[in-house]
C-alpha cells in the first residue's frame, strides 16, 4: 500500500513537471510582451520626472540584459530553489510569498470546507425531496448564489454587516488599532474572516450542492441500492453507508479541479476585504511588472494544485478501493 | 510646561458638563482640551514598500514616513517656512551658501543625538545621489560643511534661491541617521522599511500591502507631544473597500482623494464625517491634456488651440467632477505664490474650434466621412483621468475629430507615452510642488534624456522657454523670479504643447472624532504631532 502510494506520488509529480515548465516559459514571455518594466512601474508610483533615476534603478535590478539571458538565469536559480529578489519589495520573493500564504490558505481551506460540507448536506436533502418544495427552494437559492458575482455579494455583506449593523469588521486580517494576544487575537482574526470566507464559500457551495444533488439522484437508482434496501437496511443506513460514498466521487473530482480556480476567486475577495494574501500579491506583481514575484507565485500555486490533486487521488483510493487496485 | 490631560479626567469633566446640562448647554469647540491617547487609523491607497523619504519621495510616502522622519523645514499654516530640525536659515548675497542652524537636544529614536553630520550625510549621499527630485534640486550642491554639531552649511556651485530650497525642504530635505546608513548599501539598508527618525512617532511594524504601525515617541523634542498613542496607516487600494472601512469607523481618516467623487458627495451630508480639501492646499494637482507635436497635424499650434476650444472644461468640472476641480488658468495654480492672471486661455467655443481646424487645413472628410483627423487618446491609470479622456473623446467627435481611447496600466502608459512617444493625445495628472522649479518647468523644457517620465514627452521645443526656465531657477530676487515664471506661463499657454486643464486640491475624508487635523497646507504629509482624538 505504502509502496503504491509513493509510486503514485512520484508519477503525479513527474506528470506535472512539464506542465509547470510550460506555464513558466509562456508566462515569462507573455510578461515581456506587456509594455513597460518594473522600473517604469516604480517611476509611475513615484510620479517623478527624474532623468538619472531610471538608469540607476535598471542597473540595480539587472533589467538591462537580454530576455534569453534573464530567462536562463531565472531557470538556473530555480533549480537551486532560489526564487530571486522582488523589485517591488526589495526582499527575497520566497519571504514575501511565505508571509502572504497563510492568509490565502486559511481563506481557501475554510471556504472549501464550508462549501463542501454544506453543499453535500443540502444537496442530499434536495435529492431526498426531489421535485418537492425543499428541492425547488434549495435549487433556486443555489442558482442565485452561483449567478451572483462574488464582489457584489462581498460588498453587500460589508454594507449590511459592518457599515449598517456594525457587527463585523469591514476588512483586513486583524484589528490593527488593538493589540490583541492569545485567544482574543484568534477570535479577532476569525471575526475578520467571517465575511470573506462566506462570500467565497457561497459560489462553491452552489456548485457542490448541484453536483451532490445530481450524483445522489443517480446513485439512488442503481442496483446495489435496491439490494441494500431488499436486505432490509434502514433508509439512513442506505443513504450514508451505501449511496453517499459513491456519490462523493464526482464531488471530490470537482474539489481537486477547483483549487486552481479558487486562487483566482481569492484575488477578487482579497481585494474587496483588503486581505494580505497571494491573490492580491499576484495582481500587484502584474501591475508592478515584478517578474520574479509573479513567477514565484506561479511556482507556489502550481505546487499547491499538484499537492491538492495528489490528496484528491488518495481520497479516491480511500472512497473507492478499485481505483488504486487498477493503478 | 506641565500637562494633566489624563483620559479619565477628561471624561469626568465631560460628565460634569452634561450634569450641569440646562445652565451650560454646550462647551464649545474652542474650550475643548486636547485629549491624550487613542489610536488614529488612517487610510491611503498605495503601499509604498520603501519607507525612507531621503531616497524616495512621493506625496504618498510622506503619509507614512512624516510621523517618524522629520524635514529640516516644514510649512506653517499660512504656507511660510516653519522650523523643524532647522531653527534658522540664511543665505549669502551671492546665493551660493545657505546656512542652517539646527535644533539642539534632538534624539534619534535609538537614543543617539541628532547632529549636523546627519544632515550633511543625507544631503550628499542620499538626496543628491538617489532621491527623485532631490537629484535635480541638489545637482549643483558641492559640499555641506559642519563647523559644529548644530550648523550645516550648504555650498552650491550656482545660486540657489532661498525660497525655493525652503519650500522644497518640506518634502525633499528629510533627515535620517548617518550612523544607521554610513558604510552600508544605502538602497538595501533594512532601515528603508523600518525607519528610524526624530519624529513624534516611532516605528513599530510594517506589513507589506497592509499597514504601518507607529507609537508615541516619549522623547520627542516638543515637550508633552504627541497626543496620540499610536498611528496606523492602512493601505487599501480598492475604493469601495476603503469607503466601507471609513463608513464603519474602522478607519477614521482617508487622505488624497482615495474615494470616488460620488461617495464624497454622499458622505459630506453625514454629520459623522467632514469632507474637505482644507489642509491639502500645498499639493495641488492638475489634470492635463497633452499633444504629441511630433505628429505633423499637432505641430500646428492652431490645431492644439482648436482642441481646447472644443472641450467644455467648466461643464466637466461642474458635472463630472462634482465641483471638486475648476478650470485652470495657466501652469501655476491660482492659489500659488507664482500665479499671475492674464495667461492666454481658450474658452469653450466649438464654432471657433471648427474654424481653426479649417484654417489649419484639417477639413471634414479628410480622414473619412465628416472626419478631420483620427488619432489615439491615452489616459493614465487614474479613474478620474479616464473619465476626462472619455469626455474629450466625445467633445472632439462633435467637431469631427475621432479619437480612439487606449487604456493601459501604469507601466504600459509610462512606456508608450513617456518613452516611446507613441500617442497623439494624452491625459495625465500633474503635481505642483510649491515652486515651479520643482518638477513643473520640466513638463515643458526640452533637452531632457528620452525615457524621462513627465518631462516634455510632447516633443515641443522653445529656446526661449529653456533659457528663461534656467534663469528663473537661479534668480535670487523673488519679484524678478515671479516675473520670469509669469513669462514662462504665457509662453506655455500660447504654445500649449500641454494644457494644465483643470486644477484641484486633494480631498480628505475625516471622522469628526479627529481633532486638530488639516491645520497646515500639507497636513496628510505632516507629522500629526498636535492631532488628537475625541472620545
Amino acid at each position: 500500500m505504502i509502496h503504491r502510494l509513493v509510486w503514485l506520488a512520484v508519477r503525479r509529480l513527474a506528470a506535472s513537471l512539464p506542465c509547470v515548465a510550460i506555464i513558466f516559459v509562456v508566462l515569462f514571455f507573455m510578461l515581456q510582451l506587456a509594455p513597460g518594466d518594473a522600473v517604469d512601474a516604480l517611476l509611475a508610483q513615484m510620479g517623478t520626472s527624474d532623468d538619472s533615476l531610471a538608469a540607476t534603478l535598471r542597473d540595480q535590478y539587472g533589467l538591462g540584459s537580454s530576455q534569453s539571458v534573464r530567462l536562463l538565469a531565472y531557470i538556473v536559480r530555480l533549480v537551486h530553489f532560489d526564487l530571486g529578489m522582488s523589485v517591488q519589495y526589495g526582499q527575497p520573493v520566497l519571504d514575501v510569498i511565505l508571509s502572504r500564504l497563510p492568509t490565502t490558505l486559511v481563506l481557501m481551506t475554510s471556504a472549501l470546507l464550508i462549501a463542501f460540507s454544506m453543499g453535500s448536506v443540502v444537496g442530499i436533502v434536495a435529492a431526498r425531496r426531489v421535485n418537492r418544495w425543499p428541492d425547488t427552494l434549495i435549487s433556486t437559492l443555489g442558482l442565485v448564489f452561483y449567478a451572483t458575482p462574488s464582489f457584489w455579494i462581498g460588498l453587500m455583506g460589508i454594507l449590511l454587516f459592518s457599515v449598517k449593523l456594525s457587527l463585523l469588521p469591514s476588512g483586513g486580517f486583524n484589528d490593527v488599532s488593538a493589540n490583541y494576544t492569545g485567544l482574543r487575537a484568534v477570535i479577532d482574526v476569525a471575526a475578520h474572516l467571517v465575511l470573506p470566507v462566506t462570500t467565497l464559500a457561497l459560489i462553491y457551495f452552489a456548485i457542490y450542492l448541484r453536483i451532490m444533488r445530481a450524483s445522489m439522484l443517480e446513485v439512488m437508482t442503481l442496483d446495489f441500492i435496491r439490494t441494500a434496501r431488499a436486505k432490509g437496511a434502514r433508509e439512513t443506513r442506505v443513504l450514508v453507508r451505501h449511496a453517499l460514498r459513491n456519490a462523493l466521487l464526482p464531488l471530490v473530482t470537482v474539489l481537486g479541479l477547483q483549487v486552481g480556480a479558487m486562487l483566482g476567486g481569492a484575488v477578487v475577495i482579497e481585494g474587496i476585504f483588503s486581505l494580505p494574501g497571494i491573490g492580491r500579491l499576484a495582481l500587484d506583481a502584474v501591475v508592478g511588472r515584478d517578474l520574479n514575484m509573479l513567477l514565484g507565485i506561479v511556482v507556489m500555486s502550481s505546487m499547491l494544485v499538484v499537492i491538492v490533486n495528489f490528496v484528491v487521488d488518495l481520497l479516491y483510493a480511500r472512497l473507492d478501493p478499485r481505483i488504486l487496485a487498477d493503478g | 510646561m506641565s500637562r494633566l490631560l489624563l483620559p479619565r479626567r477628561t471624561t469626568l469633566l465631560a460628565g460634569g458638563a452634561s450634569f450641569l446640562g440646562a445652565s451650560l448647554p454646550r462647551l464649545g469647540h474652542a474650550q475643548e482640551a486636547p485629549r491624550r491617547g487613542g489610536v488614529l487609523v488612517a487610510q491611503t491607497f498605495s503601499d509604498l514598500r520603501i519607507l525612507n523619504p531621503a531616497i524616495r519621495t512621493s506625496f504618498a510616502i510622506h503619509v507614512y514616513t512624516s510621523k517618524m522622519v522629520e524635514p529640516l523645514v516644514d510649512l506653517a499654516p499660512d504656507g511660510s517656512p516653519a522650523p523643524r530640525l532647522a531653527v534658522s536659515w540664511e543665505s549669502t548675497p551671492d546665493g551660493k551658501t545657505i546656512t542652517f542652524g539646527l535644533r539642539r537636544g534632538v534624539q534619534w529614536h535609538d537614543g543617539k543625538p541628532f547632529t549636523s553630520a546627519d544632515v550633511a550625510f543625507c544631503a550628499m549621499e542620499m538626496w543628491k545621489k538617489y532621491q527623485n527630485f532631490g537629484t535635480q534640486l541638489h545637482r549643483n550642491l558641492t559640499a555641506v560643511d559642519t563647523p559644529d554639531d548644530h550648523t550645516a552649511v550648504f555650498r552650491y556651485a550656482v545660486p540657489m534661491p532661498l525660497g525655493l530650497l525652503l519650500r522644497a525642504a518640506a518634502e525633499l530635505c528629510q533627515v535620517v541617521p548617518k550612523h544607521v546608513y554610513e558604510g552600508t548599501d544605502i538602497l538595501k539598508n533594512p532601515a528603508n522599511t523600518a525607519p528610524i527618525g526624530t519624529g513624534p512617532f516611532k516605528f513599530v511594524s510594517y506589513v507589506p500591502g497592509q499597514h504601518v504601525i507607529m507609537e508615541r515617541n516619549p522623547n520627542y523634542w516638543m515637550e508633552g507631544l504627541p497626543y496620540l498613542d499610536r498611528v496606523v496607516i492602512r493601505a487599501i487600494p480598492d475604493a469601495p473597500a476603503a469607503v466601507a472601512a471609513f463608513e464603519s469607523g474602522d478607519v477614521l481618516l482617508s487622505v488624497y482623494s482615495s474615494f470616488p467623487r460620488t461617495d464624497y458627495v454622499r458622505l459630506a451630508k453625514d454629520p459623522r464625517f467632514r469632507i474637505s480639501t482644507k489642509g491639502n492646499e500645498g499639493n495641488p494637482l492638475f489634470n492635463t491634456i497633452g499633444f504629441n507635436t511630433r505628429r505633423a497635424e499637432l505641430a500646428d499650434v492652431r490645431v492644439r488651440r482648436a482642441f481646447i476650444h472644443a472641450i467644455d472644461l467648466n461643464l466637466y468640472a461642474r458635472s463630472f467632477d462634482h465641483g471638486f476641480s475648476k478650470r485652470a488658468q495657466g501652469p501655476w495654480p491660482t492659489d500659488s505664490a507664482f500665479f499671475m492672471p492674464g495667461v492666454p486661455d481658450y474658452p469653450y467655443d466649438p464654432k471657433k474650434a471648427e474654424a481653426l481646424f479649417d484654417e489649419a487645413g484639417l477639413k471634414r472628410g479628410d480622414a473619412g466621412p465628416g472626419i478631420r483627423f483620427k488619432g489615439r487618446i491615452m489616459p493614465n491609470t487614474s479613474e478620474g483621468i479616464r473619465a476626462l479622456a472619455t469626455f474629450i473623446q466625445q467633445s472632439m467627435q462633435k467637431v469631427g475629430v475621432r479619437l480612439e481611447m487606449q487604456v493601459m496600466d501604469s507601466p504600459g502608459y509610462m512606456k508608450k507615452v513617456n518613452t516611446e512617444w507613441d500617442f497623439e493625445v494624452c491625459t495625465d495628472t500633474g503635481t505642483y510642488r510649491g515652486d515651479p522649479a520643482i518638477g513643473s518647468t520640466i513638463w515643458y523644457r526640452s533637452g531632457i534624456p528620452p525615457g524621462t517620465p513627465w518631462a516634455n514627452q510632447f516633443g515641443w521645443k522653445s529656446e526661449e522657454y529653456d533659457r528663461l526656465s534656467d534663469e528663473a531657477a537661479i534668480e535670487l530676487d523673488p519679484a524678478k523670479r515671479k516675473a520670469l515664471y509669469n513669462r514662462l506661463a504665457i509662453i506655455a499657454n500660447t504654445e500649449i504643447p500641454v494644457l494644465m486643464a483643470l486644477e484641484q486640491n486633494m480631498v480628505s475624508a475625516v471622522n469628526v472624532k479627529v481633532r486638530n487635523d488639516h491645520n497646515m497646507p500639507r497636513w496628510p504629509a505632516s507629522s500629526w504631532h498636535d492631532t488628537w482624538l475625541a472620545t
